[in-house]
């Protein structure tokens, strides 16, 4: 599988990573080399081998659905690089 | 008492509660030390403040006689811990300004016992890399250099500014994560002691998440007994971490006796890596020779599938990583790309990420996007955890066959000169995982120690694995090992 300069503008834009289009060629090539040393996976025998889900055997614990945390709003946003009148500001996202 | 700054944590402990020093003055050896090593660009985000004020109330507890083992000792917190009020930005530019609200849990247990933290510590960009030099605080560099020269090297990655900080005795022991080998390369890179626990052994609540999966956090030391200490007030169950283990942490401390007589040590073949240097290779017989001298029993062991541990993690780590990276959106924290009138909302993401994320993260995050997409998940995604499944059950075997733990040599070379290997591609500065990687893909404990210099007077070290929850024991090993090595090199102070 070779990745051409289309499928890297595809991937860039899937990851929301802006790539300037001269970029793309090397962006292009860097994918192949690791994808070329990915395929190695292909040499080995996973027929009736199960995908790990967990490397630790264990259920996960469960609690009471009851609210344990909360009104914080102003540590919430104290990061927030643009935050307004209690909420999170983005650019327009509507017409 | 002269030179505070270069005791273990274990003799600083002992002159503590002898009063022989105090944390104050242990706090201040190593703020003093720290100041005159910038050129080591490992602390990153300096707290002599808190250290100085957490030092005057471990003192007053010290004095009460209610101090646990970290109490009033002084640590550096690697950058991708989340510290309340203090800086964290996992190394990256995306994160520039952003100041946590709320702690991690390790550096929470460390304060809470006690412990002093000196500061931030410089690491790779969200941990993504073995050198050190893909950090938006620019390299970290080793303490350490080739006898004659001036050349500087890396101390690893991605824990770089923890290993040069322990190694240059800037603190007395600092906290790493390793996801791939990132505790235990920069360990060995710098003559240092590092300990991957077992995945679960740590919370990994409030540390920012690279691949979590694998992610586990663990102590940089400048001894085995060191890293049981330290390593004990790390650990613990915590409900704020669905895959941390709620089981009992022993006293690993008082299971150094140095008595290995009977236990099993694999040597496994698949580790003679091809092209690697006689030097490592002499390093690692010796080594097995001194556990065998010791009194255990040396078998040849078979991980048949080590080859594809590196492959398998290049797809799940990746992954992992485009997933929990997919947050830096530059809405809720860290840095927002400036706009252009018209941009919308997929601009602003774009953008942010364009600018605030460094190649190697870009990179990493967009082979993840890929092998997670649409008509491929199955072919990458899926085929590499059914090879992670494989790489497990080849440890699961040896240690069903009564293997206790397994000696590996823990990097394929010794420190190399930063900046060269910036011509190499990628997959070259991924080799250098190749002794480490497949411990986190079992999610086994791993420990990288100190075991001798190479021809140019730079450490070298080698790795022992253990079974799962059983650090006690592989701390053990690493302890006997410790006392036949007799490794004491420092490096010349030239900073």
């Amino acid at each position: 599988m070779s990745i051409d300069q289309n499928t890297a503008a595809k991937v860039a834009k899937l990851a929301r990573i802006k790539v300037e289009d001269e970029a793309l060629p090397a962006l292009a090539a860097e994918f192949n080399t690791i994808l070329d040393f990915i395929e190695q996976l292909n040499e080995v025998d996973v027929e009736g081998v199960d995908p790990m889900t967990s490397v630790t055997p264990q259920r996960l614990k469960r609690r009471e659905d009851v609210v344990t945390d909360g009104n914080q709003a102003d540590k919430v946003l104290s990061n927030a690089p643009d935050a307004r009148e209690g909420f999170f500001a983005v650019p327009k996202v509507m017409e | 008492m002269s030179d505070l700054n270069k005791l273990g944590l274990a003799e600083a402990r002992d002159a503590l509660r002898k009063g022989e020093t105090t944390s104050v003055e242990l706090t201040e050896a190593c703020l003093g030390a720290i100041d005159k090593a910038d050129v080591l660009n490992a602390f990153v985000h300096k707290t002599p403040e808190i250290a100085l004020e957490r030092a005057a109330a471990a003192d007053a507890r010290l004095k009460q006689g209610d101090a646990p083992a970290m109490c009033g000792l002084p640590v550096g917190i690697k950058d991708l811990f989340c510290t309340k009020g203090v800086a964290s930005q996992a190394g990256s530019k995306i994160l520039e300004g952003f100041v946590p609200e709320y702690e991690s849990t390790v550096s929470q247990q460390l304060a809470d016992n006690g412990a002093v933290m000196l500061g931030k510590l410089n690491m790779d960009e969200f941990a993504m890399g073995s050198s050190n030099e893909t950090s938006t605080y620019g390299n970290a560099v080793s303490p350490w250099r080739r006898e004659n020269e001036d050349t500087p090297l890396t101390p690893g990655g991605s824990s770089g500014g923890s290993a040069a900080a322990v190694a240059a005795d800037l603190c007395l022991a600092a906290t790493g994560t390793d996801t791939g080998g990132s505790i235990r390369q920069p360990a060995a890179f710098t003559g240092t002691v590092g300990i991957k626990p077992t995945y679960g052994r740590c919370s990994r609540w409030g540390v920012v998440a690279f691949a979590s999966s694998l992610d586990q956090a663990g102590p940089m030391t400048k001894s085995v007994r060191d890293a049981a200490i330290m390593l004990e007030a790390m650990s613990g169950h915590d409900p704020k971490d669905s895959t941390s283990a709620d089981l009992a942490v022993p006293n690993f401390e008082a299971m150094l006796t140095g008595d290995i007589r009977g236990k099993k040590i694999g040597i496994p073949k698949e580790y003679h890596m091809e092209g690697m240097p006689a030097e490592i290779e002499k390093l690692w017989s010796e080594g097995t020779a001194m556990l065998k001298a010791a009194g255990a029993e040396i078998v040849d062991i078979s991980l048949p599938h080590t080859k594809y541990a590196l492959p398998a993690y290049y797809v799940i780590a990746p992954a992992e990583a485009s997933s929990n990276l997919a947050r830096y959106d530059g809405v809720r924290y860290g840095n927002r790309a400036t706009l252009e009138a018209g941009d919308g909302i997929t601009e602003m993401y774009e953008k942010t990420r364009a600018q605030g994320f460094g190649d190697e993260v870009k990179r990493r995050v967009m082979v993840g996007t890929y092998v997670l997409s649409a008509g491929f998940y199955d072919a990458y995604y899926n085929r590499a955890r059914r090879v992670r499944s494989l790489i497990k059950k080849d440890f699961e075997n040896v240690f069903a066959a009564g293997v206790d733990a397994i000696l590996t040599p823990a990097t394929p070379s010794a420190a190399f000169g930063l900046g060269e290997m910036s011509d190499a591609d990628p997959v070259a500065m991924y080799l250098l995982d190749v002794f480490t990687v497949t411990v986190n893909l079992a999610g086994l404990p791993g420990i990288a120690l100190p075991a001798g210099l190479d021809s140019q007077g730079l450490p070298l070290g080698l790795q022992l694995i253990g079974r799962p929850w059983e650090e006690g024991d592989l701390l053990n090993t690493a302890y006997a090992l410790e006392q036949s090595t007799g490794f004491v090199a420092k490096p010349g102070k030239w900073w």
